[in-house]
């Protein structure tokens, strides 16, 4: 009995994930795409993608849902690469100017937001999202009228052809451009790859075992599935899979950096903070907490990561819709973590990584299945959308569901309490 | 240092606006001493508290007369933080944890114990700093010991016991620096028997250290066991301050209830009619209502009989009626007449000839937005099918008998309009009240409940309200239950008085009994028991 009911808490918990690991398993039959060429796509979008779905936990955590307001953080970047553009700042030095153009412009906008949505507890998703569409006609009249109007640009192509505006593609491939940048950098077949970033965590969970920051045991069974990985591509049969990857290495070793960031600031007074005022914002400010400032903080955070994580989608992609890129961020972000597990009141970089892998999985799958069983790739690019909205809405459902299951509990309590009595 | 006193309270008033919610109130504790702050709801207890913790409220509304000494010395404490500063402390009646947080990061929620980083160097944050858990877990342990709890201190908070939390909280306070006073509000509600002697000895433990403890409580017994000195405070003014070896708990009793004024309205007492057919049997209620428990009530409702139901705030007398009425979930077993009424139905409660005054006027009671006269006639309509006409094959509001009725009601209630179309939320809250009982009327109920009927509303109301309440018992033989904070106003009406406490009923009492009985048995204690304690 107490065995049924921990299965179906569980798998309230989990449905999502679990519905996606059927439906990308289904698909994959479905759609007969090759294991080498998907695996090759998911390397590559999870380099595209996985920085942004991490940059959602830390508000999460301080008890203010998925931020949809990273729409904002993205239209921050797209201001500096723009500006990137037009001073025509090539690789990674363009990159490093346009990341530290978008830090202090997203801490602005992080700010504003944050402030705002201290004046709507409690529906701080729902005021996210509409910021971000209210965001969308400010930003529309930046880059129509203020850019290329009041202040000229100068670069060909940045301008729409006989009018004024930036024009529609913001092209990042040109020689001058800044596609593929981060990528580029250091590439490594999957292979040597694997070596690199297994060594790397087998170094630094050594090094955490003998700081006494970690028991035994889970540097063992780290080591051991490390090692695990690094037998199973002796296989030929495993290693074929992985044949066409090419691993962007520095950028997989940031969003390791930023994974490394979001438990090490977890582990500070402000972390603390983070979780106090999540967990109970009367509890956190009759401790003295500054309850508004933190979640200041925490959007800020949010709303900064965001931004860096669109511009590595940007490089990665080598061109940008000016008007359309950022526009279903929060959406596509925010489904994604959600796939993975993680509900508005609880998230970690773990349910965020698997979340965007099982999300891109199904999206490489999903035309070739569309394909197959309707004749038509597009299906796939519907069913997206869809899914995003499906997804979000159950997760919601879900969480209501639970905080009234919770709820009834104390009358059962106080039933069984008094008929002891 | 050295002062006779750790705390002195001198000549405490405070008002809001016109109305004097503390006047004169003086109170002195000793260090290491247990005080025990006594007094029914609204008598002051935690205006006082307020004053001493500097909270918003009282400063916000003009601060306070009277002066504050600590240690013998003037203190200005105008925020929460200069309280604690002071070393005053409070273990809340609600459990200020977080329950995804170990005991340990609760005990040092925001006093967290820190090591620098590179990060918080560069930057000068403390906030970057991490925290040390070592170091908090050792001052926790510490702080757990002091209070005989031999817990881990790494459990998590959710899935304690309620008691634990209660000595999480204590440990949390006595883990500041410097503490020497700490107030205890209510801290016993929430606990078994066994669990609130353990607290008390607990609290004996600590105020031989030399922390000065303030008791706030309704339970008698409990401060007779465990206080030094006793303060009453009793309609915003002191009633006295008493030794616990000088006085006894029918005297407590007394002081704590007092007698207030005259009748209200004077009614003739009618014999008790043991014999009379029950109206309403309720066993074993539970209802689960934020803040108003009810735990497990058994209670007969005479046929033709007044019936008034009185305790504190907060015990769970306002449950009753919400519970059976179908406005908050319910379990347990209630019969109508001998009828089986099903619970957590409000559509059938209210068709099974019952009908509620509700103590939310403007949130339950009222459609403030609309007419008086649909206020009146909504549920009769909604209900009964009342006040409606067929037109062709659409059912309609019938607004001439509607008009006509709400005409009725207004003359026969008084209530005081410019016409039955005016908005119900532009009246004043008396006549708001009159519109409450009004529409109740309209459901032609055999069997009404009234909750906390004069609430905010002037004294020229409330007697027409109690006298319309007899006027219906008498005239028409309606049942009533009157549920009410204000004792005297059910002694005036009612014919009999349950008295609730912690959920249950304690005793059913004549409304000429004696201020002492009905003080006991609002701190939970069955007047015979209290009987043997006037002989102490």
């Amino acid at each position: 009995m107490a065995n049924k009911r921990t299965f179906g808490e569980w798998m309230r918990q989990n449905v999502v994930t679990v519905i996606f690991i059927i439906l990308c398993a289904a698909c994959f039959i479905l759609s007969g795409e090759t294991p080498a060429y998907v695996a090759m796509e998911l390397v590559d979008r999870m380099a595209r993608n996985a920085f942004i779905v991490l940059s959602l936990i830390i508000p999460i955590v301080a008890g203010m849902g998925i931020n949809f307001a990273i729409t904002i953080g993205a239209m921050a970047a797209q201001i500096a690469l723009l500006w990137v553009l037009e001073w025509q700042i090539p690789g990674i030095g363009g990159f490093v100017v346009a990341a530290l153009m978008t830090i202090p412009i997203a801490t602005l906008f992080g700010f504003l937001i944050g402030k705002l949505l201290n004046k709507m507890k409690g529906q701080e998703m729902i005021g996210g999202m509409i910021l971000g569409y209210f965001a969308n006609g400010l930003y529309q009249l930046l880059f129509l009228f203020i850019f290329g109007n009041l202040i000229p640009l100068h670069t060909d192509g940045l301008v729409i052809q006989g009018s004024t505006g930036v024009a529609n593609t913001m092209d990042l491939s040109k020689p001058n451009g800044i596609r593929k940048a981060l990528d580029l950098l250091v590439r490594l077949d999957f292979v040597p790859a694997l070596y690199l970033f297994a060594g790397i965590i087998a170094v630094a969970m050594l090094i955490l075992y003998l700081r006494k920051s970690i028991p035994l045991r889970r540097l063992v069974v780290v080591v051991a599935v490390l090692a695990a990985c690094v037998i199973a591509v002796q296989f030929p049969a495993v290693s074929e899979i992985f044949f066409l990857v090419k691993v962007p290495v520095v950028t997989f070793l940031v969003v390791g950096l930023l994974c490394l960031f979001n438990i090490m600031i977890m582990k500070t007074r402000l972390g603390q903070q983070f979780r106090a005022v999540g967990q109970n914002r009367v509890v956190a400010n009759a401790a003295g907490i500054n309850v508004d400032r933190t979640r200041v903080i925490a959007i800020i955070f949010s709303t900064v990561l965001a931004g860096l994580g669109h511009l590595i989608f940007a490089q990665n992609i080598g061109s940008l819709q000016t008007y359309g890129a950022h526009e279903q961020v929060g959406l596509y972000a925010g489904a994604a973590i959600l796939v993975g597990g993680a509900s508005i009141v609880k998230a970690s970089n773990g349910q965020a990584l698997l979340g965007c892998l099982l999300f891109h999985l199904l999206f490489i799958v999903v035309s070739g299945a569309g394909r197959t069983v309707f004749g038509d790739a597009a299906i796939g690019e519907y069913f997206r959308v869809f899914i995003s909205y499906g997804v979000i809405a159950v997760a919601l459902v879900m969480h209501a569901w639970s905080a009234v299951s919770k709820r009834k509990d104390p009358e059962a309590q106080m039933r069984a309490a008094s008929e002891k009595a | 240092m050295g002062a006779e006193y750790v705390l002195q309270m001198k000549n405490i008033t405070k008002r809001y606006g016109e109305t004097t919610v503390l006047s004169d109130v003086s109170l002195s504790v000793r260090p290491g001493e247990i005080h025990a702050l006594l007094g029914e709801n609204g008598a002051g207890k935690s205006t006082l508290m307020n004053v001493l913790f500097g909270m918003p409220v009282i400063h916000t509304t003009g601060g306070f007369d009277g002066e504050v000494l600590i240690d013998g010395e003037k203190a200005s404490i105008l925020t929460p933080n200069d309280a604690m500063n002071a070393g005053i402390g409070m273990v809340h009646q609600e459990f200020m944890l977080l329950p995804g947080f170990t005991i340990t990061e609760n005990i040092k929620l925001n006093r967290e114990i820190t090591r620098p980083t590179v990060l918080s160097r560069a930057l000068h944050l403390k906030n970057m700093e991490n925290l040390d858990m070592p170091a908090m877990r050792k001052d926790a342990r510490k702080a757990l010991d002091s209070v005989g709890m031999g817990l881990d201190e790494n459990t998590l908070v959710k899935g304690l016991p309620v008691g634990y939390m209660q000595f999480v909280e204590i440990a949390r306070e006595i883990d500041k620096k410097g503490i020497r006073l700490l107030v205890f509000d209510e801290p016993t509600a929430v606990l078994t028997e066994s669990e609130a002697e353990t607290l008390i000895s607990v609290m004996k433990q600590i105020a031989q250290s030399g922390i000065a403890i303030i008791f706030i409580t309704h339970r008698l017994d409990e401060v007779m066991a465990a206080a030094d000195n006793i303060t009453i405070l009793r309609d915003g003014k002191l009633a006295a301050t008493r030794e616990t070896k000088a006085t006894s708990l029918v005297e407590l009793a007394e002081l704590m209830i007092g007698r207030k004024g005259e009748a209200v309205v004077a009614t003739t007492p009618r014999a008790q009619d043991a014999s009379a057919n029950i109206a309403l049997s309720i066993k074993n209620l539970i209802v689960d209502m934020p803040g108003e428990m009810v735990k497990g009530v058994d209670l007969e409702v005479r046929e033709g009989e007044i019936l008034g139901v009185g305790g504190l705030a907060g015990q769970g007398k306002i449950g009753i009626p919400n519970g059976i009425m179908g406005l908050y979930p319910a379990a347990g077993e209630v019969k109508l007449f001998g009828k089986d009424l099903p619970l957590n139905d409000a559509a059938n409660a209210l068709r099974s000839g019952m009908a509620m005054v509700s103590e939310d006027r403007r949130g339950v009671g009222l459609l403030l937005d609309q007419s008086i006269e649909d206020n009146i006639a909504f549920n009769a309509m909604q209900i009964n099918g009342d006040f409606l006409r067929k037109v062709l094959f659409a059912t309609t509001k019938d607004g001439k008998k509607v008009r006509a009725h709400a005409n009725e009601m207004i003359r026969q209630l008084d209530i005081r309009c410019t016409s039955s179309r005016q908005a119900a939320g532009t009246l004043s809250g008396g006549n708001q009240q009159k519109v409450c009982v009004a529409r109740a009327l309209t459901m032609n109920p055999k069997f009404l409940f009234v909750s906390e009927p004069t609430r905010g509303i002037d004294i020229g109301a409330k007697k027409l309200v109690l006298e319309t309440l007899v006027k219906l018992n008498r005239e028409q033989g309606m049942t009533i239950v009157m549920v009410s904070s204000e004792l005297q106003e059910l002694r005036s009406i009612s014919d009999r008085i349950a008295i609730v406490s912690e959920g249950k009923v304690v005793d059913i009492l004549a409304p000429d009994a004696s201020d002492a009985d009905f003080g006991l048995a609002m701190s939970g204690i069955k007047p015979t028991k209290g009987g043997e304690g006037a002989h102490e």
